[in-house]
């Protein structure tokens, strides 16, 4: 279950301000495909409209089309509930439950929605989802113990046991990485190679390392300066980014001589 | 091995360039006791009496500290050890008030306490045969009166003071005209001063009710009025506080907003929102005033908060002393007892609040 994401010359706005400008971008199902570019360029916040999650911000919203599968996101009538249900995401700073133990962290997706599931259920879910995070082992004792109280890298690995859950059909990432060390960005980096079979992902790195090892396409983001909208400079498979880029900018900022 | 020049071994301290002048370490205790004794020895010339001979100790401990840490050490010290001592005492005075009062009621209630006085319903009883008042110490009315008004008001101000705050973080939007217009009534009505809030009740039963509508229903809506705007404001700090990032991960889990709020929100808020609740109950249990005019004070026993005048423990502390029976001492006794009791039902919430903060806080967070 993974899907195609087609956008349409998309603005987003915060309130009057013009974030991003123009991006039209195709996503392939089964694909990992990477955000990159300098920091303020629109990156969070175009992600975040891939699943309406930038309505959170009071003032925030889109023109243009955003059409996953054939259904248009921002479509009359459209339920941001149901979108998120399909379109999960990882934020950049893990955000377990506070209240919750790891188990119920990892069914919260399915807890909240008032899904009822036996405990046989749950427990298989709890496995599949930790064993899928790359977690399993080192939780597998402490399931109900507190879920903050496993170290950074582990909490993210159960945001995105969490996440995965709910099963959606499409997963991004916004720098999921950036807090944690190089073993535990290896873990998730694995991770999200083994997701791939399933879903399809979109991440925000700064790390350009990183996103020659995942990705299968690059979209370089930029922006002409302060004030000014971020916009989609290139997109591309990795190969070719990281290689030829057609775009001086581009060039410029994978190789590190960016401004 | 290479030959190592012996080292020359230096006698004495080590000269270290980072070191300045230091008081002894207990300096301050010491400096203290000395002022003590001076300012004890001073005002035995002039006549002794103990608040004096603190304040002086104070002073002149404050003023031989300066002055011997900065001729000792350096300025930036002699200023530090000042302004701590100036803290310090501070909070000494602040402390003053507090423990004479707890020490005033607990010394003279105690004795009035009794299990007959929390069991009885207390009051004076007139023989019409043998022409003899007899009074029974006791305050079982007072007892039931106050944990039936307070508890009907909590009842009415804590889904109005939460659902209040619930709108005012998660659905009002900062800029927008009614939650600043709630905001501002709820400064507004903080501000209210509890007599206001008895009249009202009072009046607004008048009306509805005709005369003399004393009752312990009404004391609660005067108190309501009151507690309102504080669980309002406490529930809404303990619900900003939630970190923004809860809710963006439960809303990118596809749940709705309500389930975020009452699943996500309450329970990472719960412990704070119930220390606040419990604190504006302390607050208003102690109201005498506002339930003075609104539920009157009897001597009878009366559960009833819909029907008649209602006892409760402040009234029962003021009565006591404004309007003594016959037995004047008597009187007074039980109202210290009354207000003992208070004082005990206070704590008893405080702690209360302390466990349940205990129970329900978030584990594990680091
Ligand atoms: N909540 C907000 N309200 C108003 N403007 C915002 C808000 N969040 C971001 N912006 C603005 O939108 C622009 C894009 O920000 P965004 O967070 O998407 O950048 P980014 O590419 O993710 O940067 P980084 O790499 O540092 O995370 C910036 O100019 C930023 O100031
Ligand atoms: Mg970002």
């Amino acid at each position: 279950m993974s899907k195609r994401i087609e956008v349409k010359d998309l603005n987003v706005y915060y309130s009057d301000f013009l974030a991003v400008e123009g991006v039209s971008i195709t996503i392939e199902p089964r694909t990992v495909t990477a955000f990159i570019g300098p920091s303020g360029c629109g990156k969070s916040t175009f992600l975040r409209t891939l699943n309406r999650m930038h309505e959170v911000i009071p003032g925030a919203h889109v023109k243009g089309e955003v059409i996953i599968d054939g259904n248009d996101l921002y479509a009359p009538g459209v339920d941001p509930v149901m979108v998120r249900r399909q379109v999960g995401m990882v934020f950049q700073r893990a955000n377990p439950f506070p209240t919750m133990s790891i188990r119920d962290n990892v069914l919260a997706g399915l807890k909240l929605n008032n899904k009822r599931i036996s405990k046989s259920e749950g427990d298989d879910m709890v496995e599949k989802g930790l064993r899928g995070a790359n977690l399993w082992n080192e939780v597998k004792d402490r399931l109900n113990l507190p879920g903050g109280g496993l170290s950074g890298g582990q909490q993210q690995r159960l945001c995105i046991a969490r996440a995965i859950t709910v099963s959606p059909d499409v997963l991004l990432m916004d720098e999921p990485c950036s807090a944690l060390d190089p073993i535990s960005t290896l873990a998730i980096e694995d991770l999200i190679k083994e997701l791939k079979e399933e879903y399809t992902i979109v991440i925000v790195t700064h790390n350009m390392q990183q996103a020659s090892r995942v990705s299968d396409r690059t979209a370089f983001f930029n922006i002409a300066g302060t004030g000014k909208p971020g916009k989609l400079i290139e997109y591309d498979d990795t190969t070719t980014i990281f290689s030829n880029p057609t775009v001086k900018d581009t060039e410029d900022y994978v190789s590190g001589r960016f401004g | 091995m290479t030959a190592l020049s012996p080292r020359t071994v230096e006698k004495g301290p080590v000269p270290n360039s980072l070191t300045t002048g230091q008081l002894p370490r207990f300096a301050e205790l010491y400096i203290f006791g000395a002022s003590a004794v001076v300012s004890g020895v001073l005002l035995m010339l002039i006549g002794f009496d103990v608040i004096g001979w603190l304040v002086l100790s104070a002073v002149v401990y404050l003023v031989l500290l300066g002055i011997l840490s900065s001729l000792v050490e350096n300025r930036r010290k002699a200023v530090d050890r000042l302004v701590r001592g100036l803290v310090t005492v501070a909070f000494l005075l602040a402390i003053i008030p507090l423990v004479s009062t707890l020490f005033t009621v607990v010394s003279k209630g105690i004795g009035a306490l009794s299990f007959q006085f929390i069991t009885q319903t207390g009051g004076s009883a007139f023989n019409p045969d043998t022409l003899e008042v007899t009074n029974t110490p006791g305050a079982l009315q007072a007892i039931v009166g106050t944990l039936i008004i307070t508890g009907i008001a909590t009842l009415i101000s804590v889904p109005i003071g939460l659902f209040t705050s619930i709108y005012l973080v998660e659905y009002g939007r900062p800029g927008q005209w009614l939650s600043r217009t709630v905001t501002f009534l709820v400064d507004v009505m903080t501000g209210i001063p509890s007599i206001v809030a008895g009249l009202f009740a009072f009046s607004l039963f008048t009306i509805i009710l005709g005369p003399k509508a004393f009752s312990g229903f009404s004391a609660s809506v005067a108190l309501s009025v009151l507690m309102i705007p504080t669980v309002v404001r406490a529930c809404e700090e303990m619900l900003r506080l939630v970190p923004h990032d809860l809710r963006e991960a439960s809303y990118a889990l596809g749940v709705s907003k309500f389930a975020t709020i009452v699943r996500i929100v309450l329970p990472t808020a719960i412990a704070g929102i119930v220390t606040g609740i419990m604190l504006a109950i302390a607050r208003v249990i102690g109201e005498t005033a506002p339930i003075f005019m609104a539920a009157s004070f009897t001597d009878n026993f009366n559960s009833n908060p819909f029907e008649g005048p209602m006892q409760t423990l402040p009234v029962m502390a003021y009565t006591g002393f404004a309007f003594p029976g016959t037995d004047i001492t008597a009187s007074n006794n039980s109202a210290w007892g009354a207000a003992l009791l208070l004082v005990i039902l206070v704590v008893i919430l405080n702690l209360i609040a302390r466990v349940i903060a205990k129970v329900f806080a978030p584990k594990g967070s680091r």
